[in-house]
């Protein structure tokens, strides 16, 4: 039996029109068609889509775990960059 | 019964969705990789969904109250008139792949023509099983194009997947006076080309699998009179084991 594992896939499921598509998990295939029928199988089977991105894990980058405190924190003392201070009228949806 | 020929028509083409479907249903926890033993469960749910609307609808045609569960679990033998190609055990992963295949290269072609039928609920059941068939085939045909134009052992071994197949595949067409007083009555519309159309499918497939039809001519028919070959008592005896132990159950 081979021992070369198929490159890992990372999956992501549009649930409804108008919305992001979002990631839902990972599987193993040949190739992208293969992965698509795989996350088709696998994620959609109780119809929790209408479109299907794969991406090859190899392709996605990330930042580094220790690096954290410098990507994140600062962020966390500039709370005018949250539109907080605004009365939302009524009426308004999904602000 | 108001319409004979509509019930053994309707029992030929749910045994055949409900044996396949079982068939697959072995594979469960079996599968070469996690995603395709989902997918051939999923396709066996497909298969045994679309053989409860089928006999659903016979045991209203025949009017003697039986519904699918008594249809498809408490025949007998020789009652069931399903195509021996089915009925074939699942042998390996490609075999599997194989009888499929051939199976929805014709399935796709039948209900694309029955959407048309004159009867309103055999159209309404072709529209919703044709959208599931045709997924099942291009899932079966590019299993036989990868396997076949891949490794030197996966071309050898779905080369012979095929020889051993290729026999039980005329009776796709099997075609008796079932079809004739349906086509007659204007229930069926004409299903002459669906031969053709399973014809061109299937080279085309085995020409990019580079595979080829083995030229012997030995052909395997007679479960649509339902004659069965020595693999189909032992689906039965697992297929009806609950059924007939503890008779009328449910859950």
């Amino acid at each position: 039996m081979s021992t070369n594992e198929w490159p890992l896939w990372e999956v992501f499921i549009r649930s409804k029109q108008g919305l992001n598509h979002k990631h839902v998990g990972s599987l193993r295939a040949a190739d992208s068609t293969m992965a698509l029928d795989n996350a088709r199988d696998v994620y959609t089977r109780r119809s929790e889509g209408i479109s299907i991105w794969v991406v090859e894990s190899n392709y996605v980058h990330a930042n580094d775990p220790a690096d954290a405190d410098a990507y994140f924190e600062p962020s966390d003392t500039k709370i005018f960059r949250h539109p907080t201070f605004y009365e939302v009228h009524e009426g308004i949806k999904h602000m | 019964m108001k319409n004979e020929a509509l019930f053994r028509f309707l029992l030929r083409l749910g045994d055949d969705s409900l044996i396949l479907g079982q068939r697959l249903a072995e594979w469960c926890g079996h599968g070469p990789i996690l995603e395709e033993d989902i997918a051939m469960t999923n396709i066996s749910l497909d298969l045994i969904g679309q053989a409860m609307s089928i006999l659903d609808y016979a045991g209203v045609v025949e009017d003697k109250g039986r519904d699918c569960d008594k249809l498809g679990l408490l025949r007998f033998e020789s009652e069931y008139v399903n195509l021996l190609l089915v009925e074939q055990p699942n042998g390996d992963f490609g075999d599997t792949m194989m009888r499929q295949f051939l199976f929805d290269a014709f399935r796709k072609p039948l209900y694309e023509r029955l959407v048309n039928s004159s009867d309103k609920q055999l159209a309404a059941i072709a529209d919703k099983s044709l959208k599931e068939t045709r997924y099942h085939l291009k899932h079966s045909s590019e299993w036989i194009i990868r396997l076949g134009d891949g490794t030197e052992e996966s071309h050898t071994r779905i080369q012979n997947s095929l020889d051993t197949l290729w026999r039980y595949s005329s009776e796709l067409f099997y075609s008796d006076e079932v079809d004739n007083e349906l086509t007659k009555t204007g229930i069926l519309p004409d299903l002459s080309g669906i031969r053709s159309e399973w014809e061109a499918t299937v080279n085309s497939v085995f020409q990019q699998a580079t595979i080829v039809i083995p030229t012997n001519n030995w052909k395997f028919e007679g479960g649509r009179l339902g004659r069965h070959s020595e693999h189909f008592g032992h689906l039965l005896s697992e297929l009806q084991y609950m059924q007939r132990a503890y008779p009328n159950m449910q859950w």
